[in-house]
């Protein structure tokens, strides 16, 4: 099958980094709840002086540490690969994501691994009250650490704050603040770490539905119960708000992706959200087959997420892909044409430069400013190459959607149940609760694919294709690496789940 | 204590193949390592990008 596949460096190089962030994510969101839920748990035990909340907040603190022990410094691993398979586009955002991620190295994680080491090995050496305090500064730091990092996911998303220097081939930070403060930097951290913070809860609720049905450390299970299903409902509210928000963000700043995302081909006021759907495969930009083999829709729901007026219209891939005059769209056609007139303006201007020409040079850069917006649509051959992948996009979107609607009534059956202190009676009800742990990681994953397949075909939205974001390098070189990541991480994740469940076997240890 | 030695042992271990081995040996930096400078690494990137696909 494989040799059917064609998978050129470019695709190779995206397969890669797909998978090395995929893996990633597997550890950070766990790492981003679990830290807020041991700060609970210890809290309640300085609070109370119970040994037992000691003794469940250490149990946590242990799987927190095997999961940040084991997931440690994957993400490197991203950055490696920025400077070898993307050196084109690592050159020209290193001005914007210097900044961030130097803040990160500096603060974020000298604050977390210092607080770290004062968590794991100062129960006996500190007081109480720094020992809460080193816990609290743990959880707080690995949650900035995620901050500077999805700022730079947000700018690749929303590029603004900068300008091009075609001297320095670079996008130069006009503005901090702007990058910092951008609406889709805002909602991507918030909607990252608080469906980090359900994960956490999930990933808690789910093992202490193992417990109570092991009848094994029910104390301990039923109490992580009651704190963790609180604080995931909370989180799944906060979720629902800031993905709300994100969808809102996706529609004014990503109009493409949006319209992948729900499949809508052709624009519509009071548009429909298809709640439910078969993506028909062989549709394509501008033809007149159906998009859907079969469709759920709610009336005007897309456009109320869209826009927040349910009779607004939503612009649909046709509508961005050859203009809509009416509803004052313009097309990728016509971006393309001016996309070709920047890049030849930068030509221009670095001849000028080089020949000593200033005012035709100065001209250039002038001109240039007026279509430096859609540079990057000068790479595209042709219009529809602007279009994502719909279906994978379509689906990644559902699936988040359907998993994140599922725990929220989940963990509110449990909570009802365990503060009747009936729930260790509901078997099915902590089958469910367990179920919802992998579930958790696949709502997570899908949410990460809609993000980052939807912006496609741009490495930097608007500005830089993937396809000359690479490196010149050979596919086989990005193949070894690739077989050899699967390899480490999977590795890595047999490690994570093997020793994870051990502990989780072991339980608690015992007064 | 057995879990933490072991995590360790994984934590060190990851740590030497990712910078001893493939950072080395699979990573290297191509702009660093194919060009001396800043302004040839600036002016290869200005070549790439203003490339249309078509001249490629």
């Amino acid at each position: 099958m494989l040799e059917q596949i064609d998978l050129t460096q470019v695709n190779w190089a995206r397969a890669q980094f797909a998978l090395t962030a995929m893996y990633h994510w597997i550890f950070v969101p766990l790492t981003l709840g679990l830290s807020f839920l041991v700060a609970f748990f210890e809290s309640i035990y300085v609070r109370t002086g119970n040994e037992e909340w000691k003794r469940l907040t250490k149990f946590w603190m242990t799987l927190f540490g095997i999961n940040f022990a084991i997931g440690v410094a994957t993400g490197i691993i991203m950055e490696f690969e920025f400077g070898t398979n993307w050196s084109n586009y690592s050159w020209m955002v290193g001005d914007i994501f210097g900044a961030p991620l130097a803040v990160e190295g500096i603060f974020a994680f000298f604050l977390e691994a210092t607080f770290f080491a004062v968590m794991f090995f100062g129960w006996n050496r500190v007081s109480k009250g720094f020992h809460l305090f080193s816990t609290w500064m743990v959880a707080v730091g690995s949650n900035l650490s995620a901050l500077w990092i999805l700022v730079a996911n947000g700018w690749m998303q929303f590029p603004t704050g900068m300008l091009f220097n075609p001297d320095t081939a670079r996008f130069e930070m006009q503005n901090f603040w702007e990058v910092l403060f951008s609406p889709v930097a805002i909602s991507k951290f918030t909607h990252a770490t608080s469906s980090g913070f359900l994960l956490g809860s999930l990933f808690v609720v789910g093992i202490s539905c193992w417990y109570l049905l092991q009848e094994r450390h029910q104390t301990m299970a039923k109490r992580s119960i009651i704190v963790a299903s609180v604080f995931g409902l909370l989180s799944a509210t906060y979720v629902g708000f800031t993905g709300d928000e994100a969808a809102y963000t996706v529609a004014q700043k990503q109009p493409m992706k949006l319209a992948a995302m729900e499949g809508l081909y052709d624009g519509q006021t009071s548009a429909p959200l298809v709640a439910a759907g078969l993506i028909n495969s062989a549709k394509l930009p501008g033809d007149n087959q159906q998009p859907f083999a079969m469709e759920i829709k709610i009336p005007g729901l897309l456009s109320l997420l869209a826009n927040r007026d349910p009779g607004s219209f939503v612009p649909g891939i046709n509508d961005l892909v050859f203009g809509n005059r009416q509803q004052h769209i313009i097309g990728a056609q016509e971006k393309i044409e001016k996309g070709k007139i920047a890049l030849e303006l930068l030509r221009t201007y670095k001849e000028a430069r080089k020949s000593g020409d200033q005012a035709i040079a100065d001209a250039s850069l002038k001109a240039f400013g007026d279509y430096q917006e859609n540079m990057g649509y000068g790479y595209l051959n042709s219009p529809s190459e602007a279009v994502p992948p719909v279906g994978i996009a379509f689906y990644a979107f559902h699936i988040m959607v359907v998993t994140g609607a599922i725990f929220p009534l989940v963990l509110l059956l449990i909570l009802y149940f365990q503060i009747r202190d009936t729930l260790a009676y509901q078997q099915w009800l902590l089958y469910l609760g367990m179920l919802c742990i992998p579930l958790g990681y696949v709502s997570q994953q899908a949410g990460w694919v809609l993000a980052e397949v939807g912006r496609q075909p741009w490495a930097i939205y608007g500005l830089l294709p993937v396809t000359v974001a690479n490196s010149n390098l050979t596919s086989g070189t990005v193949m070894t690496t690739f077989f050899l990541f699967l390899g480490i991480f999977t590795l890595l994740l047999i490690a994570e789940i093997s020793i994870l469940a051990k502990q989780i076997n072991i339980g608690p240890e015992e007064n | 204590m057995k879990t933490g030695r072991k995590l360790w042992a994984i934590i060190f271990i990851k740590l030497f193949i990712m910078f001893a081995i493939l950072k080395v040996f699979f990573f290297p930096d191509y702009l660093q390592t194919n060009f001396s400078n800043d302004e040839e690494r600036a002016a290869h990137v200005f070549n790439n990008i203003t490339q249309l696909p078509q001249d490629k």
